[in-house]
């Protein structure tokens, strides 16, 4: 894919954000809490988006699929899990022995029009098919073939408001994994329903999970269950990244 | 006028900016090292092409802590394509994860790394010290120059070395392929394996032949660096370690 050259108005914020590739940033940006560590992960962010346009991710060939490992949470309904959710494990097996038929996707946040869909109103929309790389933090990765609603169509359709810089993922585990707006509204991010041409398996995440194809496997949370749109980085505690010791960006 | 910053006598020793970046590349690269073998730990199995996981073919498994083949897998899941098909298994064995520290302290380092290697290649190439202090001349490198240069680094008792430049043959191939090639390599190799930049910059993971490839040459790099920095320590250690060191710090050639 060719890189269109940057316009004038990209340069200039480019520039601007340049200015805040130290280590301080700007009032909601995502904390540190005074730690070097995080600090590395935000220069590390703000570099990314100053250097890098709007590329997509490498796609492959049906042929070119090759088995997976299913890691983290397998099964929110299993107690023996780490992160299970002891408020949620419960409905999470209900709406599983339902084929998912009252799971709702909740759209809240920053958005003009919160609300509730159905598996059947994602699939309505228009959907992405892609066959690309899920590349984990542990060092290996896999191919398959994901099929969703890109999450900026649903975000569009929602009414998400200008202000909006950040969304958090909330899982029926216990995990909430938080992108930046740039990677919400990238072409290849979707929240798929099915893999390699199936419904998607309760051990890939069923009935949707995010595909963010530009960052590392752990942000492709499963098991979604609400979307959250923040004007600021909402960090979501002992849920999230940051206060369990990793990175909040994993571009890298 | 580039004169100045380069040492003006031949007898000086290391110039002052030779010795602050030799030593941030010696942390950075230390830090890298040890974090890096932290994040190989976590997964001791390399690949050739883009993807590999427990599922498909290694071409090395590394012993490296309780993560070397390890069990703990439920029944495959097919994708009914067949029975040589994709297939899908859970995990059920805990494994050693410590990626959350190891990954970002690498990142945060390879930062400085890249910035300390850029700051030596630009200073070295504008002061001549690259071009006077470590390209072998072309005529250095006929088959008997090489080998008189051998047969003397063979000779015992190792002569005692002045605290730096001019360098000897084999000293000159050494460094220059650290700082041409490894350094430049495995920043490069690093880049290829991530996500946000094999989408931006396609063309950093296709040098490799994919990711997991460049995940394998960072890794063949690493030994190099390793057997560089024995063989590096070797020979200061045999050439008067004490004075290297200070020559490597202080300056100055006594």
């Amino acid at each position: 894919m060719s890189q269109p050259i940057l316009p004038r108005r990209a340069l200039i914020g480019g520039l601007a954000s340049a200015g805040t590739l130290g280590l301080a940033g700007c009032s909601g940006d995502p904390p540190t809490y005074g730690s070097l560590l995080r600090m590395g992960d935000n220069l590390t962010w703000r570099a990314h988006r100053l250097l890098f346009g709007r590329g997509l991710a490498r796609e492959y060939d049906k042929s070119e699929i090759t088995s997976i490992v299913a890691i983290g949470t397998t099964d929110p309904a299993n107690a023996m899990e780490p992160a299970f959710d002891p408020d949620q494990g419960d409905a999470y097996d209900r709406l599983r022995h339902g084929a998912f038929a009252d799971w709702r996707l909740e759209v809240a946040g920053s958005v003009a029009r919160p609300g509730f869909y159905s598996l059947a109103d994602l699939q309505r929309l228009p959907a992405r098919t892609q066959v690309t790389k899920h590349t984990c933090e542990e060092g290996w990765s896999a191919i398959a073939q994901w099929t969703g609603t890109p999450l900026g169509l649903l975000l569009k359709a929602s009414g998400v408001k200008p202000t909006a810089r950040f969304v958090n993922l909330h899982a029926y585990d216990m995990l909430v994994e938080t992108i930046d707006i740039v990677d919400a509204f990238h072409p290849q991010t979707i929240l798929a329903y099915a893999m390699n041409g199936r419904d998607l398996p309760v051990q890939h995440g069923a009935p949707l999970r995010a595909r963010v194809e530009t960052q590392l496997g752990y942000k492709s949370l499963k098991f979604l269950r609400r979307i959250v749109v923040t004007d600021r980085f909402e960090d979501p505690g002992k849920r999230g990244d940051i206060q369990n010791g990793w990175s909040w960006y994993a571009g890298i | 006028m580039t004169a100045s910053l380069e040492t003006a006598a031949p007898d000086a020793g290391h110039a002052a900016w030779v010795r602050l970046c030799h030593w941030l590349i010696a942390a950075a690269v230390l830090t890298l090292a040890y974090s890096g073998v932290v994040i190989l730990m976590a997964h001791p199995r390399l690949y050739w092409g883009n993807a590999g996981n427990d599922l498909t073919r290694a071409w090395l498994e590394l012993p490296l802590g309780r993560n070397y083949r390890h069990g703990g897998w439920a029944p495959p899941l097919a994708f009914g394509t067949g029975p040589a098909g994709p297939v899908s298994r859970v995990r059920t064995y805990d494994i050693f994860n410590q990626n959350g520290w190891a990954r970002s302290l690498h990142f945060l380092v390879a930062w400085g790394l890249a910035a300390a290697v850029f700051a030596y290649l630009v200073v070295g190439a504008f002061t001549g010290h690259l071009r006077r202090a470590l390209l072998p001349a072309l005529a250095d490198l006929s088959p008997p120059r090489l080998w008189a240069d051998v047969r003397a680094h063979l000779a015992w008792p190792p002569p005692r070395a002045a605290g730096g430049p001019p360098y000897n043959l084999m000293q000159k191939l050494a460094y220059a392929l650290v700082i041409f090639a490894a350094l430049p390599l495995v920043i490069l190799s690093g880049l290829a394996m991530s996500p946000a930049v094999g989408a931006a910059w396609p063309w950093i993971p296709a040098i490799f032949g994919g990711s997991q490839s460049a995940r394998s040459v960072h890794f063949l790099l690493l030994c190099a660096l390793a057997l560089f920095l024995l063989v590096h320590l070797a020979m200061v250690a045999l050439t008067g370690a004490w004075r290297q060191l200070r020559a490597m710090t202080f300056g100055g050639r006594r």
